[in-house]
C-alpha cells in the first residue's frame, strides 16, 4: 500500500468511517453501497489510508475516550485541517463542532466546524421523532429524517453554510468547506443522498 | 385506535426491510419503531453499566458507559438479599438522571405494565422488562407497542427473542445468569440465539411454517430473519460479565454490545475496570490491547458457579 494516494488507486474513493462506538457498520454499508470502498477506523495508521471520513452516530463522549485514549484524536484533528472530507451524523456532528454545549466534564471535540452545537437538545428519547425536511441542496423530494436524542446547532460562524432547519427554524444540517454535519441520521432510512453529496466532496478534495 | 395503528404499523415495520420508504410517516411523528430501535443502533459498541447511586452513574458516565441502568440493587445482592424485587424508587432514578447525559435505562417486572407507565412518566430513555426483578406476570410480558419509550428484553433463545420483538420490544439481550460473575450462561444463550438464526437462513421456505412453529414464534418474523440472517433489532449480551475478556468475548461471539451488571461496582476498582471493559468491547478482537487493558485491576467481583445454584434461583428461567 505504501506511496499510493489514499482513494485515488482503484477509482473507488477509500473512506473511513469512525468505528470506535456506533452505528458505523450502517454508514459503511451505505458508501459501500454507492461504489465506494468504506473502512472502520480504530487506529492511525488506517486513518493514514483514507481519503475521506465518517464520524457515526453513538455517544460523543465514549467516542472522544476512546478517540483520546488510542491516539486518534490529535490524528483526526491533523486529517481536518489539511482538508480530508468529513461527514459527521448526530455525535458525529458533535465532534466535529468547535463548541459543545452541554458537554460532560472534561469533554473534548475535535473541532473543525465554527458552530456550537447542543447536546440532547430535544430532551430525553420520549422527544426522539422522525420528520420530513425540505434540502434545497439536495432537491426534491423532502429528506426523511430521524433525530434520536438528537443535537441542534445553536450557532453558527460566518463561513458555515444551513442546509436544513426544523419548521421552527432550528439549524439541524450544515456545512463549511470540506465539513459535513447532520443532526438526523440519513444513514438509517434508505435514503442516500447526504452520503452521495459527501463523496462528491472527496472526489473532488 | 392510536394504539391499534401503532402496533400494526410497528408489526409491519418488523416485516419489512429497514430501507423501505417511509413517505407516508407523519411529521414529527414520536415513538416509531425506528427511533425505538434507532437508540438501541446508537448504543452498539458500547457498555451499559448498572448503578445504585448518582456517584456511580457519574463514574461509569466518565469510564465511557454509552448508557446506565438505574436500579435499587444489582443482581448480586438482589440474589444474596432474596425478597421481592421492584422497580426502583422514582427520586433515586432522578437522581440519575439528573446526573448524567447519556442515556438512563431501568427495570420492570416482567408483566408489570404499571410500573412501565411510571418509568415513561420519569421519561427514562429505555426499560428493561427484566427477569431479575421478580415477574408481576406468570403468563403475559407487556404489552410494549402502545409505549412511546422503547423496550429491551431478555432472551435465552430465538424464539424467546422472537416472542418479545412480537410484543413490541426494540433492543434484545441474551439473558445469561445475572449477578454470578459466571459468564457461562451468557455464552450459552448468545451462541443459541446466533445458531438458531444461522439455522433459519439454511432452510428452504417451505420449512418456515414448521419452523416457526417450533420456535412458538410468529411466521412473519421467522420469514424475516431467515431472509435476512439478522434480528431486526439489536441484540447485546448480559448477565455474567466481568472482565474486559468477558466483554470481548461476547463481541467475538457476535453480540452488538454488552451489559454489565455487578461485575463493574462489586469489583476491587469500579472506575479503571469500567473504562477497561470499555475499551476491551471496542478492541474486542485485539488480544494485545484487551491483555493491556486487564492489568491491574484489582479483585473482580466474586464470582457464584451457575451450576452451583439451584434451579430455582436461576433468574435466566424467568419469562418465556
Amino acid at each position: 500500500m505504501a506511496g499510493r494516494s489514499p482513494g485515488l488507486s482503484t477509482g473507488a474513493p477509500v473512506v473511513g468511517v469512525l468505528a470506535l462506538q456506533g452505528d458505523f457498520r450502517e454508514h459503511i454499508a451505505v458508501l459501500d453501497s454507492l461504489g465506494a470502498d468504506a473502512r472502520p477506523i480504530r487506529r492511525p495508521e488506517e486513518l493514514a489510508e483514507v481519503a475521506g471520513l465518517v464520524i457515526p452516530g453513538g455517544e460523543s463522549t465514549v467516542m472522544d475516550k476512546l478517540a483520546r485514549a488510542f491516539g486518534l484524536a490529535d490524528p483526526l484533528k491533523a486529517a481536518i485541517s489539511s482538508g480530508m472530507p468529513v461527514y459527521g451524523t448526530c455525535a458525529g456532528l458533535i465532534m466535529i463542532a468547535d463548541r459543545v454545549l452541554d458537554a460532560i466534564a472534561g469533554q473534548q471535540s475535535l473541532g473543525g466546524l465554527d458552530i456550537s452545537v447542543r447536546r440532547n437538545a430535544f430532551g430525553s428519547q420520549l422527544d426522539s421523532f422522525e420528520t420530513d425536511l425540505d434540502i434545497p441542496a439536495l432537491g426534491a423530494p423532502p429528506v426523511h429524517a430521524v433525530f434520536i436524542r438528537a443535537p441542534i446547532v445553536e450557532e453558527a460562524g460566518a463561513g458555515v453554510r444551513t442546509l436544513a432547519s426544523l419548521s421552527d427554524g432550528r439549524v439541524v444540517a450544515v456545512e463549511q468547506g470540506n465539513l459535513l454535519g447532520t443532526s438526523f441520521h440519513p444513514e438509517m432510512t434508505g435514503d442516500t443522498r447526504f452520503h452521495e453529496y459527501f463523496l462528491a466532496k472527496v472526489r473532488s478534495a | 385506535m392510536a394504539i391499534v395503528l401503532r402496533k400494526q404499523r410497528g408489526i409491519r415495520e418488523a416485516i419489512v426491510s429497514n430501507t423501505e420508504s417511509t413517505a407516508s410517516i407523519n411529521p414529527n411523528e414520536l415513538g416509531s419503531s425506528r427511533v425505538k430501535r434507532g437508540l438501541a443502533e446508537m448504543l452498539k459498541g458500547g457498555v451499559i453499566m448498572d448503578v445504585v447511586t448518582a456517584e456511580q452513574a457519574r463514574i461509569a458516565e466518565d469510564a465511557g458507559a454509552v448508557a446506565v441502568m438505574a436500579l435499587e440493587r444489582v443482581p448480586a445482592d438482589i440474589r444474596s438479599q432474596g425478597g421481592v424485587a421492584r422497580m426502583s424508587d422514582p427520586d433515586l432514578i432522578d437522581s440519575i438522571i439528573a446526573e448524567v447525559s447519556i442515556p438512563v435505562m431501568a427495570k420492570a417486572r416482567i408483566g408489570h405494565f404499571v410500573e412501565a407507565q411510571v418509568l415513561q412518566a420519569l421519561k427514562v430513555d429505555y426499560i428493561d422488562e427484566s427477569e431479575v426483578l421478580s415477574p408481576a406476570d406468570y403468563v403475559n410480558h407487556i404489552d410494549k407497542w402502545p409505549f412511546t419509550v422503547p423496550f429491551v428484553c431478555g432472551a435465552t433463545n430465538l424464539g424467546e427473542a422472537l416472542r418479545r420483538i412480537n410484543e413490541g420490544a426494540a433492543m434484545i439481550r441474551s439473558k445469561g445468569e445475572a449477578g454470578t460473575g459466571d459468564v457461562s450462561e451468557a455464552t450459552k444463550h448468545i451462541r443459541t440465539i446466533r445458531s438458531e438464526i444461522a439455522a433459519l437462513s439454511a432452510k428452504s421456505h417451505d420449512e418456515l411454517y414448521v419452523a416457526a412453529k417450533e420456535l412458538q414464534a410468529p411466521y412473519e418474523l421467522v420469514l424475516e430473519i431467515a431472509r435476512t440472517g439478522k434480528l431486526p433489532v439489536v441484540l447485546f449480551t448480559a448477565g455474567g460479565v466481568a472482565t474486559p475478556a468477558d466483554a470481548a468475548l461476547m463481541m467475538q461471539l457476535g453480540a452488538d454490545g454488552v451489559f454489565v451488571g455487578s461485575g463493574i461496582f462489586k469489583s476491587g476498582d469500579p472506575a479503571k475496570r469500567a473504562a477497561a471493559i470499555v475499551k476491551a468491547t471496542t478492541f474486542f478482537d485485539d488480544p494485545a490491547v484487551i491483555a493491556e487493558t486487564s492489568r491491574g485491576l484489582g479483585e473482580a467481583m466474586v464470582g457464584i458457579n451457575v451450576a452451583d445454584l439451584a434451579a430455582p434461583h436461576r433468574l435466566s428461567e424467568r419469562g418465556w
